[in-house]
């Protein structure tokens, strides 16, 4: 039982930079992710437009009947969002996480270049390693 | 004394003592400096080969001015003389210094008898870095493999160092072995003039003579003791 789908990375144009999914019910194939991260990107920048109050950073949460959507946004504007099963706790800190992880293991690679999509093996030791753990955490509880 | 006071404000800076400066660095400021480095390397050469050598100068300019520091500061000013104890000074001194903790292991190499390996789980210079695919054996560590370097040859015992990547089974990421050749003139001129000297089995040229040091055409001493198999 995975508490986690799936998990985006994506740029601040919009582009697709990781994906990806824990288990079969988050699985889709490649020109579908890379639609589903656009459109995400729309979705953000028009919510922060139709916001009634100045200032709105855009969404944090969708929930739906079947799937809870987190999405975190970096000051850079990379966005990280994580479709999970619904009430699951503590995305946010997962997000935060994972945010830290991209900044050491791909921010200070030499061999990545910006916006680009990410091919780094710390990075996936770890990030598996974080949910990994994230998941015996949910399961302890 | 005219105007005591005085004389100490207007102390001379080179009067003042040598302090230990600050121990600790940030580790994501060296990480970004260091990556930038290597992005700035890549853009200069051609091939990869190019870029470890530039990097192993880089680091031959850190080792050399690390063996002044550190033989100034934490050895008092004593030059070593025998090749264990460059090596051991390397190993534990060095890379206290420079990477906060002693390297992993200092072994001898068993194919060649002037091959001696440094190794350590993981680098501290790689701890961020993923190499892909693309670049086969590159290793950000000649960086490190050239810190070695500078210290080993500028205190008179000429060396090749290199840096690889040691696969370990049951583990995911290989080690990482700093192979350190030492040039001839360290191992068979010495062992040479051993064997020349050398007539009694009992005892060594080192007593009999009370000799323990040789002089190199380099300019530079070294201990006989490190070569003779009977009172090593």
């Amino acid at each position: 039982m995975a508490a986690i789908y799936s998990l985006y990375i994506i740029n601040k144009s919009g582009g697709l930079i990781f994906y990806k999914d824990y288990g079969s019910k988050g699985r889709m194939d490649t020109n579908d992710s890379l639609r589903v991260a656009s459109l995400w990107h729309s979705m953000h920048a028009i919510s922060q437009q139709l916001s009634p109050i100045n200032g709105c950073s855009g969404i944090e949460l969708l929930e739906a009947d079947t799937f809870d959507l987190h999405c975190f946004q970096s000051l850079t504007g990379t966005k990280f969002f994580v479709v999970c099963e619904t009430g699951t706790q503590h995305m946010e800190a997962l997000l935060k996480v994972i945010y830290e992880l991209y900044t050491d293991y791909v921010l200070k690679n030499p061999f990545y270049e910006m916006e680009m999509p990410i091919r780094c093996e710390l990075f996936d030791i770890n990030l598996t390693q974080a949910i990994q753990k994230d998941r015996v955490a949910l399961l302890g509880r | 004394m005219i105007g005591t006071g005085k004389i100490k404000q207007n102390a001379n800076v080179l009067d003042k003592p040598l302090g230990k400066g600050k121990q600790e660095v940030s580790l994501s400021a060296f990480a970004f400096l260091f990556s930038e480095l290597v992005q700035y390397n890549q853009t200069q050469v051609d091939n990869i080969s190019e870029l470890e050598t530039r990097l192993e100068d880089a680091g031959y300019a850190v080792g050399a001015r690390v063996l002044e520091l550190l033989c100034h500061r934490d050895k008092g000013n004593r030059r070593e003389t025998r090749l264990l104890g460059i090596l051991s000074f390397v190993h534990s001194t060095v890379w206290k210094v420079l990477f906060g903790k002693v390297a992993d292991s200092l072994e001898k190499g068993t194919e060649h008898e002037d091959e001696y390996m440094i190794s350590e789980k993981e680098l501290l210079v790689n701890r961020f870095i993923s190499i892909p695919k693309d670049m086969g054996t590159f290793h950000c560590g000649a960086f490190v493999a050239g810190i070695v370097k500078g210290v080993l040859e500028n205190a008179g015992f000429p060396a090749v160092v290199t840096a690889h990547f040691v696969p370990v089974e049951g583990q995911q990421r290989p080690r990482t072995t700093i192979l350190i050749k030492f040039a001839e003139e360290v191992g068979t001129l010495l062992m040479l003039l051993h064997l020349i000297f050398h007539r009694y089995p009992q005892s060594c040229i080192a007593e009999r003579s009370k000799v323990s040091l040789i002089r190199m055409p380099s300019g530079y001493w070294y201990g006989i003791k490190d070569y003779c198999n009977k009172c090593g």
